[in-house]
């Protein structure tokens, strides 16, 4: 059934790393990205490699789950090794004949490229599986708070993601159910060419649209019944605390910082 | 046609974490030109197990025979079966689309492949069954009606494919009296006049007490009983403990008859419970009493 399918990518498991503030998850993710594109040689991309590894470990998420993030990318990730490893220019020619030339250098920047990419999406995909929807959104609302000084609505944009969020399940069980009735009145959803399945598409979404409108309004005039009246002097329900582990998390994030810098500083050019 | 309900079991999500275990071991058998009742708790499965009846889900294990053709079976026209089974979801004027009543009804016709002239002649008849005035409402949008209206319309939109069984689930929820009475009377008369067969869920005693000729009680995904209204009636004790109880009269009887009137103990009609008690007035030697008290 249409309900049961799993919210965003999250993995509900309990562990050290889904426990930390989603603030400071954020955060993490963000310098992650950062170290990403300051690698530059094979000691950066192991260290890179080794902190996914212990993330995922810490996480309790099993690593073909990241594998499984990686799915969708993949053929970019391919083309990026390709185009890498036949357009670069390079002194130390590997193999040549007819129009092809494969140099040391190409194939090492294909490389690089492609791993980039991977490290990008896996390190992204570790937020994603580690932090529930709910938990993300409230850890984007205060990290764009300081953004309200240039009236930048942050609160109600993380309040349009929480309810957009919200309503996912919902509208999926509607779907369901509006389906099943045309169905019972001999609509059929999965014959015919491509014209007359758009056309057997209105009589599902004409109704779904309705019934998303009278929800919308029904939950604002219950938000309103209940004084809400947007973010200010609005006190939460989870409070965020930042603890011991996120601590030690941001200490770990911050020695990977600085290996990193270290590493563009002294092995800079030097890819082996 | 004859519905026969073999070992019916369902089970949501079978073999994950989350898996529900709707129906277990179902089995009955829908007569012709019966007027079914199916009572039980909410969650018991009565939504899952009609949803069955027209092949909209399928049996985790045990069969369904329509006919006695299997309708799970590989050469069946599901779509064509569907619309000889009719049935009305739990507030179905949420699937309401097009932009007349009369352009709604017509989608079920029109899936049929029947003639333009066939379609609206449905459409006439099926308005007349819910007695929605044809004049008045065919052209209105289907979104200007009232609650109950629409409603009718969504019932009329099953109704014009002129099913020969027609399962309603829930049909009265969410209703005033008065609509709710309009959707009564009008099943009562589909099933007198169109000599149609009714399966209709519900939890309300009282709607059951009214039309049901036959009552089957669902209990956690299992049949607990069967039977006419009168033997499920008056087994109150069984009744309530499977969450659901009686109709007002039943009540009502049963408490007159512990205070010692002279009651028949399967009583569940208004209308009966009135003519006993009427006759009990005159017996008990107060001559025209009947005269006196004939606003009882």
């Amino acid at each position: 059934m249409l309900k049961n399918i799993t919210m965003g990518q999250y993995y509900p498991v309990d562990s050290r790393v889904h426990r930390l503030d989603p603030r400071m998850k954020l955060l993490f993710a963000i310098v992650f990205i950062v170290c990403v594109f300051l690698a530059h040689s094979f000691v950066g991309y192991v260290l890179l490699f080794g902190f996914l590894c212990l993330a995922c470990h810490l996480s309790n998420v099993p690593f073909r789950m990241l594998l499984k993030s990686l799915r969708p990318l993949r053929w970019i990730i391919i083309i990026t090794f390709l185009l890498n490893l036949f357009f670069s220019q390079g002194e130390d020619v590997w193999i040549s004949f007819w129009i092809i030339r494969i140099t040391r250098e190409a194939f090492l920047q294909a490389l690089f490229y492609s791993l980039r990419l991977v490290f990008l999406v896996a390190g992204t995909s570790l937020l994603t599986l580690t932090t529930s929807p709910i938990a993300l959104s409230d850890g984007i609302e205060i990290l764009l708070s300081p953004l309200k000084v240039i009236h930048f609505p942050a609160h109600e944009l993380a309040m349009m993601m929480t309810i957009a969020l919200r309503f996912i399940p919902t509208l999926l069980e509607e779907t369901d159910k509006i389906m099943k009735a045309q169905m019972a009145r001999g609509a059929d959803f999965e014959s015919g060419n491509l014209l007359s399945r758009a056309k057997a598409m209105v009589p599902l979404l004409v109704p779904l649209f309705v019934s998303a409108f009278r929800r919308a309004g029904d939950l604002a005039l219950a938000m309103e019944s209940r004084c809400y009246h947007g973010g200010e002097g609005r006190t939460r329900l989870r409070v965020l605390k930042i603890g011991r582990d996120d601590w030690i998390a941001a200490l770990i994030v911050a020695l990977l910082l600085v290996l990193i810098i270290l590493e563009g500083i002294f092995l800079k050019g030097v890819l082996f | 046609m004859s519905i026969e309900v073999r070992h019916l079991t369902h089970t949501y999500s079978e073999g994950s974490a989350v898996q529900v275990v709707a129906l277990s071991d179902v089995s009955f058998t829908v007569e012709d030109g019966e007027f079914l009742g199916i009572i039980g708790h909410t969650g018991s499965g009565k939504s899952t197990l009609v949803q069955h009846l027209n092949g909209l889900l399928k049996p985790s294990s045990g069969q369904i025979l329509i006919d006695g053709q299997d309708l799970n079976g590989e050469h069946v026209n599901r779509r064509a079966l569907r619309q000889r089974i009719g049935l009305v979801f739990q507030y179905p004027e949420y699937q309401l689309f097009e932009e007349t009543v009369a352009k709604d009804i017509a989608f079920g016709p029109k899936n049929q492949g029947l003639s333009p002239e066939e379609i609206e002649e449905r459409v006439r008849y099926a308005m007349d069954c819910v007695h929605l005035d044809y004049e008045k409402y065919a052209e209105r949008s289907p979104f200007e009606l009232s609650g109950g209206q629409m409603r009718r319309a969504a019932i009329a939109g099953v109704l014009a494919m002129r099913p020969s069984v027609l399962i309603l689930d829930e049909p009265t929820a969410g209703l005033d009296p008065r609509g709710r009475d309009r959707i009564l009377s009008m099943l009562e008369e589909l099933h007198a006049r169109e000599k149609v067969t009714i399966l209709m869920v519900s939890h309300s005693m009282d709607d059951m007490a009214r039309l049901a000729t036959r009552l089957l009680v669902i209990q956690e995904g299992k049949l607990l009983a069967s039977g006419t209204p009168r033997e499920i009636f008056a087994r109150e004790d069984m009744m309530l403990s499977a969450g659901l109880g009686v109709p007002a009269a039943s009540r009502l009887c049963r408490a007159l008859r512990e205070r010692g009137f002279d009651l028949p103990d399967d009583l569940f009609r208004p209308e009966e419970l009135k003519e006993h008690l009427l006759r009990l007035w005159k017996e008990s030697g107060r001559p025209g009493a009947s005269k006196e008290g004939s606003g009882c």
